[in-house]
Order: structure tokens, then sequence, then C-alpha cells
């Protein structure tokens, strides 16, 4: 699937692409912050029949039933705001002491100060997951800290 | 009565009769630009109801609104989407510029008004309201679709135009000898590259400098400047108004968002006072007479400007519906045309050049948008038989 990116100068930025059916769906990212979230008309493809206009809580929420990488990008941006904050996504590994165990065990935030804030498990994303949330084996950890306190995580989830 | 009495009554007055007019282009859905110009001719020379006290009150809002509008209208695009513009798109905007800017040309020359009358009505006629045709883009729903990047890049190759062309405009309204004409023209030409090469490389510098937390120290950094290199560019016989688009070109990214939404309140005050003052200086007695005239160049430029974006989506490989769409959203004419006009007839151009542009405005920023909506339907007809 190829997903074309388009500048509005004034505007923003839009992206669309068409899905297997043959339908063209777009989003338009205003400078604002406004979405639009377009479906384009069958006779006439150049032509948005449907605007359905999304504010930043809209748009967050709409992204997060659809899929993860959405949360990514928003922690990006957040990493790209805040200096030294980074954010990491950390695989549990199968040999990892922590898969198969609730998440407080591994008292990430008392040991590191590094927040866990959300883990992604085939697809679906756990967010803000409490402590006795159990990991798997090949879930993906997403932690937001400084440099130092995510690699500490790092190693604590491979090794204990 | 007092003086500033007075002065408040007429000043407040006229804010609040344009206020009830604001309102009532809202409800009808088009421009309220028009309706400015149209309070403006009932409250000038040879209106039914002139003002006395507070025109001169008036005239020096108005320089202001030109300063805050061609700020604003710099602000709007930053040099990268400049220089983008002008290497993807150059083949279409150099046909919006020959066949909009023609019309005016011409009909200035068969007037007899002089080469430059001519020059002035040509940018009379090219320019799109980049203002009015976002709000039809927005309005209509029109934002997402696929010729919309097409119509924008159109918009931003007609400011680049505009960095060039009004400095080289107010050189020739000044009425210089043609050596120091071009000498002028040069160094304008100069200026405008100078700053658009700052803008792209040392765009962060100026932004440290002028950027800002607090948003009350923002605006008056960003007002200053360019109220100082406005000044400037008039000393040098550039034209105020130039010097604040060259601001406005310069400062870009977050900052440049930052500022526009600051200045908004502030622009649209002085603007609309800019649009009244344009309206007071123009006889209505002069209206009449070009009224034809002014209709006539107005159905030409309108179709000239359809076959501009019909010409330019098709290039980008869009549909005939949507070919028809860019050429109708580029209908509208607007502020930059009454400044362009307004600087001819503040340098002293033929005074029928001022009633004819306001003529030729009223009708396209009125007419534009409601053309886009008529023709809606009619659009879907064809996409619907393709």
């Amino acid at each position: 699937m190829e997903v074309e990116q388009t500048a509005l100068p004034g505007i923003g930025l839009r992206h669309d692409f068409t899905t297997r059916s043959g339908q063209r769906v777009g989003v338009v990212s205003h400078r604002t912050g406004r979405r639009d979230l377009v479906i384009y008309d069958k006779d006439d493809p150049d032509r948005a029949c449907q605007t359905v206009r999304l504010n930043d809580e809209e748009a967050d929420a709409l992204a997060e039933i659809l899929g993860a990488p959405r949360i990514v990008q928003r922690l990006n941006k957040l990493h790209q705001e805040v200096a030294g904050l980074v954010s990491v996504q950390l695989p549990i590994a199968g040999d990892s002491p922590y898969a198969g165990r609730p998440m407080g065990d591994a008292r990430v935030r008392t040991r590191t100060g590094a927040s866990i804030v959300a883990v992604v498990r085939g697809g679906r994303v756990f967010a803000s997951p409490g402590p006795d949330f159990v990991f798997q084996a090949g879930d993906v950890v997403v932690v937001v800290g400084g440099e130092d306190s995510t690699a500490e995580v790092a190693d604590i989830l491979a090794e204990g | 009565m007092h003086e500033t009495a007075i002065l408040f009554l007429e000043f407040g007055a006229v804010l609040l009769g344009l206020g009830l007019l604001g309102a009532l282009a809202l409800r009808i859905g088009i421009s309220p630009i028009p309706l400015y110009l149209i309070a403006g001719l009932a409250f000038g020379t040879g209106g039914v109801l002139p003002l006395a006290t507070s025109e001169d009150f008036i005239s020096i809002g108005a320089e202001l609104g030109v300063v805050l509008l061609l700020l604003t209208l710099g602000l709007e695009y930053n040099a990268d989407e400049l220089v983008t513009s002008l290497t993807g798109n150059a083949r279409a905007g150099i046909v919006d510029l020959v066949l909009n800017a023609a019309p005016g040309a011409i009909i200035a020359l068969l007037l007899g008004w002089g080469p430059v009358a001519a020059v002035a009505m040509a940018g009379v006629t090219y320019a799109t309201s980049s203002g009015i045709t976002a709000k039809v883009l927005s309005d209509l729903g029109w934002i997402g679709n696929r010729e919309t990047p097409t119509v924008l890049s159109l918009l931003v190759f007609e400011d680049l135009t505009m960095a060039v062309y009004l400095p080289v405009l107010t050189t020739m309204l000044a009425g210089l000898s043609l050596v120091s004409g071009a000498i002028s023209v040069g160094i304008a030409l100069a200026t405008v590259s100078v700053v658009l090469v700052v803008a792209l490389r040392f765009g962060r510098f100026i932004e440290a400098f002028v950027s800002s937390p607090n948003s009350e120290v923002l605006l008056l950094k960003v007002v200053g400047l360019a109220l100082l290199v406005a000044g400037l560019a008039q000393q040098l016989q550039v034209s105020a108004a130039v010097g604040a688009f060259l601001v406005g070109i310069a400062l870009s990214g977050e900052l440049a968002e930052d500022a526009q939404a600051l200045l908004a309140p502030l622009r649209d005050l002085f603007a609309a006072v800019f649009f009244v003052f344009f309206g007071f200086q123009t006889d209505p007695a002069k209206i009449l007479p070009v009224a034809g005239l002014a209709a006539l160049l107005a159905l030409v430029s309108m179709v000239t400007k359809v076959l501009t974006g019909m010409y330019a989506a098709r290039r980008a490989g869009i549909g005939k519906a949507g070919q028809a769409r860019a050429g109708i959203a580029l209908i509208p004419r607007g502020e930059f045309n009454i400044v362009i006009a307004g600087l001819a007839v503040g340098a002293g151009a033929h005074p029928d050049l001022g009633a004819l542009a306001a003529a030729y405005v009223l009708i396209l920023a009125a007419f534009g948008p409601l053309a886009a909506k008529l023709v809606q339907p009619l659009i879907q007809g064809i996409a619907k038989r393709a």
C-alpha cells in the first residue's frame, strides 16, 4: 500500500491512499492541530464527498482504536518537544525474566524513574497498563524517560 | 462638541456599522470586503454621509491596515513553500500571470491611461484573494480535494510574484526617470532576493531574535519590526506595504503561525478600516460610469482564471470536475487588488482607476464565493456523467 503525502501550503499536510476495495481515503493535518478524515467520491475521485472534522482529542481517540503507530508518533512528538525525554520500544524476549509475570514485579519506576506508558501486543495497544498487567513474550513495551533511565529499563526487562 | 468626542463618535459609528455589515456578510455567506467598500463609498467623498473630523485618523488607520494585511499575507507561507512552488509549479504560475495580468493591462491601455496604470491594473486583475479562496475551500469542504494543492501552489506563486511586482510597481508609480527608475527597481529586486535568501538560510536567527514565549512581547516585536521596515521601505520609495510583506516572508515556522494568530484581530480591525478608506477616496458618482466596464473586466478575468485553474489542474492529473473546481476557486479577488489600486491612486494615477478597481473587486469578491457554491451541483453532474 502506498500512502501519498502532499503539502498544502498555508494549511498543512495531506496523506491519502486507496484501499484494496478501491476506496480513496485521506487525512488532512491542519497546522492548527485540526484533523480532517476525508472519504473520496467514487464518481469523482478528486472530490472529498465526506469530511469528518476531528479535534486533537478525537483524532487521538480514533487513532488509538485503529492501532498502535499513532501512539508511537505521539510519543515521538512529545520527545521532540521536551528535550532530554526519550521514548523507546522494548520487546519482551522469550527468555526475559518478566515474560508471564505482572508488570509490578519489575518495579521499573521505582528503580529507574522511567515510566511504562503502553504495551503493544499483536497490533493492540494497552495504554497506561497497571501494576498487575501481565507481560507476555512478544509484547513491545513503550517506555518514556531520560536517556539513562530508559537504558536501565532495557537491562531490567532483558536480565531482571 | 469637543474634537475628540466627535472623532470617537464618528469612528465608533463606522466600526459598529462595519460590524453589522460583517454579520450580514456572514449570513449571506459572502466575504465582507465588498460590503466594507460600499460603506466607504457611502461615507466618503461625494457619499451620502461624508465624515469630516475622523478622515485623517481613518487614513492613518488605513495605512496601518495595509501594513498589517501585507505582513500577515507574507506570514501565510514560509520561505520553503515559496521556493518549492517556484520550482514545481513555475509553468502554471507563469500561465496564471500572463492570462490574468493581460485583461487589466489591456483595458488600461485601451482607455489611454498610460503604461504605469496598465502595470497597476495588471496587478488588480492578476492576484487571486488567498483569504477569500481559502475560505471558499474550507466552507465548501474542498480542502481535502485532490485539486486543492494545485490551487494553493498557484496562490503561493502569486504571493512570490507580488514580492517582485509590488516594488517594481511602486518605483514606477514614483515616476522616476528611466535610469533612476531602473536603479530603484534593481535595488528593490535585490532586496527581495536578499530577504528570501536570509529567510531560507538564516531564518532561525531572525526567529531567535523575534521569538518570545510571552505573546505580548512577540506581538510588540513583530509589529514593531514590520513598521520599522515599512517606514524604511517608504523612505526608499519602495512603499511601506512591500517592507511589511517582506518581513512577513522572512518570518516562518512556528513563530509565523503564532504571530499570525496574534495579529489576526489587529489586522481584521485595521484592514476593515483600510477597505472603508479606499471607498472613502472613491467618488460613488464615478462608479456608475465604469460599472459596465468593470463587469466586462470581471467576466473576462473570471474566464481567464477558470482557464488557468483548469490548465494547472490538468497538468497535475486531475479529472474534468476537479479542473473546473480549481478554476472556480481562483476567481475571488480581494485585499491584494485593493492594496494595489490604493497604491496607484495614492501616487496620483488616473482618477477612474480607483473607481474601476473598486467596482471590479466588489463584483468578484462577492460573486467568486457564490459562483463556487452555485456551480458545485453542476460539477457533480459532470462527474456523474463522465
